[in-house]
């Protein structure tokens, strides 16, 4: 896992069979990477089922989810159109896992991305992390209360850096 | 993650069974969940089994977007719970997972012994879906990953449930 307040490294990934994503271009907005084994198991799914369920919670800090797993574009085409995803997922897919890797959210032995959760600040820097053991869907409490925490300290900045012409 | 129910119970859930049961059960259920469905009959077990013993909770948990009819679903049975009849509702719901369109669900309102003018102005009520979104924003709070999801005594239960085993977990707990 990467520490937190270190900066999240930046990656290009297909987010569909014809377009790249590249993180560089989130920032501004906050970020919650969620690296997982791979498409179509059954933990996954519900993974990434709940998340799409509950994209209105994040949305309301201003965050986007990008999934991520060493599955290809087409692969991840087919798995989001079955599970009527709205959020992208990232194709870690050549060279293989390479991004979890550099996020040291790379499973050697099993050849998958571990069940690795990060939420990054506006800025790109890592605020949160999570490692769910792989068999365990981490559910979405931990991602809402580490935007939470980012939602107060910057009214706390905000409070220190008062404008009154606002 | 976490574990904990939040919020705790308390007088604006529906609940089954003695209040002052030393055991609670709270289920995070979604109506067109199959195995949701299977956990059904299991709880209805475990309730006759521990009788006063036990309270059971249930909170809604539609995933609207794997399962269509999931949210009306529970819209339609807390508008049943305006008149009384929630537990009729949840039974009927379980029991007819397959057919949750809104034909039926007006069928299962009128089978249920609800004043049907009623049923249908209280299903566009804002504070029934606000309802049903309180409940699905309790659980993602709680640590809710899919469902269904239990917690006893408010504490998320994470063990199997099928067969004997939430019976089992509930004796254990009791202890």
């Amino acid at each position: 896992m990467l520490k937190t307040g270190s900066a999240a490294p930046e990656f290009e990934l297909f987010s569909n069979p014809d377009q790249k994503l590249k993180l560089s271009e989130l920032k501004g907005k906050r970020v919650i990477l969620a690296f997982y084994p791979a498409d179509w198991s059954p933990v996954c799914s519900d993974q990434m089922a709940l998340y799409n369920e509950t994209l209105k919670f994040f949305l309301r800090h201003d965050a986007q989810l990008l999934g991520i797993s060493v599955d290809s574009k087409w692969c991840h085409m087919a798995f989001s159109e079955n599970h009527n995803l709205h959020f992208p997922l990232l194709a870690d897919f050549e060279p293989k896992g390479m991004v979890a890797k550099l996020y040291e959210a790379y499973d050697m032995k099993e050849g998958e991305c571990l069940r690795v959760l990060y939420v990054l600040d506006e800025k790109g820097m890592i605020h949160w992390g999570y490692n769910s053991p792989v068999g365990i869907n981490p559910g979405a409490d931990g991602i809402l209360k580490a935007l939470e925490g980012l939602d107060k300290s910057l009214n706390i900045k905000d409070e220190l850096s008062f404008d009154p012409t606002r | 993650m976490s574990s904990h129910l939040t919020p705790p119970v308390s007088s604006r859930d529906h609940v089954q069974g003695n209040k002052k049961a030393p055991l609670t059960l709270v289920e995070f259920g979604d109506y067109q969940c199959i195995y949701c469905g299977h956990a059904y009959p299991i709880i209805k077990q475990v309730q006759q089994k521990m009788g006063n013993r036990l309270k059971f909770v249930f909170r809604n948990f539609p995933l609207s977007e794997a399962h269509p009819d999931a949210y009306n679903a529970a819209v339609a049975a807390e508008a049943a719970a305006l008149q009384n009849k929630f537990w009729e509702m949840h039974d009927t719901l379980y029991e007819h997972q397959e057919q949750l369109d809104w034909e039926h669900l007006f069928l299962y309102a009128k089978t249920s012994g609800l004043d049907l003018e009623r049923f249908k102005a209280d299903i566009e009520e804002e504070s029934v879906s606000a309802r049903v979104e309180a409940d699905f924003e309790s659980g993602v709070r709680s640590g809710v990953n899919g469902t269904p999801s239990f917690f006893i005594n408010e504490e998320k239960y994470d063990g199997d449930w099928g067969g004997h085993d939430l019976f089992d977990a509930l004796n254990r707990s009791e202890k």
